[in-house]
């Protein structure tokens, strides 16, 4: 029964009394690549932040199950143990954390969550190392405060070192391709196709038809106003990138 | 000032320890001690206990602390092994001098180890054998057993009852090749007992020493201490002053110490408070000459009812003297911290470079700091900074942590660590830092030990 890896049905949520997602339909089955575009402001960060288990959206209706279980009860922690990863929008910073520090204990708290012992300190060593050389990557990104004084690309590819190291079943990626200079793009989207596998999903939220040139995807997804309005292989996101969302925002507001 | 209203009466408890307990305290066959006593405590008690009335006193309500307690001076030797007290270091201490609820305990010390040019006493030792050494040394610092400022009238206590503590003199030129350790074990006494010790630490020129002060809390009896220090750097000495407040949970620990430095001499002072109920860290440092530097940083993690307050005043005295301050904190449950700082810079104190920063988490909603970071600069040529803030948890931050696997008390035992950690990296020796941040950690993991047992009950 579980050969889906994520339903999402009817989902509807709410941010500060207003709502955001207003019905979400989505549904991905294990090795597939779905993708997620819209304009500006349709709610595409709300449903990644949804999904992970931030706190301030309230779901009011709907339902979502991932793997089989039933993913809105779950603490954000007890999520990405169970191999649900968000690339952020917008990393956070956190001054004082070394970077190694902040990917062991990532590491060592979602190995715990699976049963699996933890590293320790040489053994995690080795493990960050390997990651960093298949995504190309200097080691002295371990060595700095977690995303503090990154640029905007650095911090992109700190998110897909994370991802390589949390080993996620369903990775979210939440417009990693912004502000990625070409080189960074295909360095980001090789580290993705390299994750890639029959038992691995993952969902990009982007604006561009550029990384789905890299990585194709198996479903393309319109998101508008907080509903998917449409649904179409590769080629919608072609479509999309000639003639933009004109016909998507000029829809009523359903009440 | 001149309010000498007798309306805040002495807590009876520490009144009675005025009378005829001198006889009992060392040193007690000198007449100039004796003397110096009964001043004190004339001075005292026409002083009074610090209230809140008085503006260094306003956020620390030490009267109310003190009502309903009573004290009297230790006289049990109580059996205790330093096996409970933890090593600092793999590196052993070159010498250390332990306390029991105020009273030496040879047996648990050591001073053999010591090269020439350095002298390790205790203060009754000194003031028995070698009364000379004292001599222009004791008290000359703190004028305690005549000053008349109310504020300041712990150290007319602790002149009047002095009984016993540490004399460090360190010969102009010599490093001393270890750290020197003053453990004050606290809270076996079967009833709660007043100590007021009084350290001496004088450097001499060019002479350099590392002094690491430990005070612990072995027991539950919640004893009062009013410690005096009184350090005295002579031109380029250079004096790292480490202090671990870790007293037991029901005690009463005050400390009053006071700094002149000689031009050229560093002082660099780490103050990490974790126990007691109420404590108070009252420093007063003086750059007398150029090129003077003090660096006062500390740390405090408080939590249930818990009450720490750190008092500094830093006076500028000379042309070319810098002076940087950092104390950060972390406030759990209904814990309230208070941090005072004063930067004062005198008329011809030019060049000064003085800063000054207080932060703190406030974990809990009813937790509370009071800061009043100040400066006083009546030079034209200076640059001087001070600031404070307070502040929760950073909830992106949290969150971010969270989606990455790590639980919420891994997580904020993270932040809060990090916060900590950027004053413990001030210190200038890195073996020292290992073991304050140690401590930190082992404060945070209480912490979820308790809240886990908070979970489990409720459930
Ligand atoms: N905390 C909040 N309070 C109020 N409104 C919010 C909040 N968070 C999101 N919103 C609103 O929800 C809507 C959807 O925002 P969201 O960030 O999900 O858009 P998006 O599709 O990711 O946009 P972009 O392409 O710009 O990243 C926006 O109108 C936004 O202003
Ligand atoms: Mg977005």
């Amino acid at each position: 029964m579980t050969d889906s890896m994520l339903k999402i049905e009817n989902l509807h949520a709410e941010v500060e009394g207003k709502e955001i997602l207003k019905g979400i339909d989505l549904e991905i089955r294990p090795g597939e690549v779905h993708a997620i575009m819209g304009p500006n402001g349709s709610g595409k960060s709300t449903l990644s932040y949804v999904l992970s288990g931030r706190e301030g959206y309230e779901i009011t209706r709907g339902s979502v199950s991932f793997k089989g279980k039933d993913l809105l009860a779950l603490e954000p922690e007890e999520r990405a143990g169970e191999g649900l990863f968000l690339a952020f929008q917008y990393p956070v910073e956190i001054p004082g954390v070394p970077n190694t520090t902040f990917l062991r204990e990532a590491v060592n708290a979602v190995r715990e969550y699976r049963g699996e012992e933890r590293y320790d300190a040489l053994k995690f060593m080795k493990f960050v190392r390997a990651k960093l050389k298949e995504l190309g990557m200097a080691d002295e990104f371990l060595k700095r405060a977690v995303n503090v004084g990154f640029s905007g690309g650095e911090k992109k590819r700190n998110e897909v070192l994370q991802m390589a190291c949390l080993d996620p079943s369903l990775a979210v990626l939440d417009e990693t391709d912004s502000g990625l200079d070409i080189d960074a793009l295909k360095a980001v989207a090789e580290g993705v196709n390299a994750l890639r596998g029959p038992e691995r999903s993952f969902l990009l939220i982007t604006h561009y038809q550029r990384l789905l040139g890299y990585i194709v995807p198996d479903r393309v997804h319109v998101l508008s106003r907080g509903r998917i309005v449409e649904t179409g292989g590769p080629e919608l996101a072609e479509k999309l990138e000639a003639e933009g969302y004109a016909a998507y925002v000029g829809e009523p507001e359903a009440a | 000032m001149s309010e000498r209203t007798q309306t805040v009466p002495l807590a009876p408890g520490v009144a009675r320890l005025l009378g005829g307990e001198a006889a009992a305290l060392p040193g007690a066959g000198l007449p100039w001690l004796a003397e110096r006593r009964a001043r004190a405590a004339e001075r005292f008690g026409a002083l009074g206990l610090p209230h809140r009335r008085l503006e260094a006193w306003k956020y620390t309500d030490l009267p109310r602390a003190l009502k309903d307690r009573d004290y009297r001076p230790a006289r049990e030797l109580e059996p205790v092994s330093l096996d409970a007290v933890p090593a600092l270091t793999e590196e052993e201490p070159l010498a250390r001098l332990t306390f029991v609820d105020g009273l030496y305990r040879p047996e648990l010390s050591r001073t053999e180890a010591l090269p020439e040019g350095v002298r390790l006493l205790t203060l009754a030792q000194a003031l028995e054998r070698e009364p000379a050494l004292l001599e222009g040394r004791l008290g000359a610092l703190t004028a305690d057993d005549g000053g008349d400022d109310p504020q300041q009238a712990l150290l007319a206590l602790n002149a009047a009852l002095i009984d016993d503590g540490l004399v460090l003199l360190v010969e102009a030129g010599v490093t001393v090749p270890g750290r020197i350790e003053l453990v004050q074990l606290g809270g076996l006494a079967a009833e709660p007992v007043y100590h007021g010790p009084r350290h001496l630490v004088a450097l001499g020129e060019g002479a350099r020493a590392t002094l690491v002060e430990r005070i612990q809390g072995l027991g539950p009896t919640g004893s009062l201490a009013n410690a005096v220090t009184e350090i005295r750097l002579a031109e380029r000495a250079s004096l790292t002053h480490l202090r671990l407040q870790e007293a037991a949970d029901e005690a009463i620990e005050l400390a009053t110490t006071r700094v002149a430095q000689a031009a050229g001499s560093r002082y660099e002072s780490f103050a990490l408070t974790l126990g007691a109920a109420l404590s108070r860290h009252e420093l007063l440092v003086t750059l007398d000459g150029e090129e003077a530097e003090v660096a006062l940083n500390g740390a405090y993690l408080l939590r249930g009812s818990q009450h720490g307050d750190t008092t500094s005043r830093i006076e500028h005295r000379v042309p070319n003297t810098r002076a940087s301050e950092t104390y950060k904190g972390a406030l759990d449950d209904s814990a309230r911290a208070v941090f005072q700082g004063m930067i004062l810079v005198e008329r011809d104190a030019q060049k000064t470079d003085g800063r000054m920063l207080n932060k703190t988490l406030l974990l809990s909603e009813k937790a509370e700091i009071d800061a009043k970071p100040e400066l006083e600069i009546y030079a034209d040529d200076v640059q001087c900074a001070h600031g404070a803030t307070a502040g929760e948890i950073d909830s992106d931050a949290l969150f971010y942590l969270r989606s990455r696997g790590l639980d919420e008390r891994q997580a904020r035992a993270l932040l809060i660590e990090a916060f900590l950690a950027e004053a413990v990296e001030t210190l200038s020796d890195e073996s020292l830092r290992e073991p304050l941040l140690e401590r930190v950690r082992a404060w945070l993991s209480a912490a979820g030990e308790r809240g886990r047992m908070e979970k489990e009950s409720a459930a």
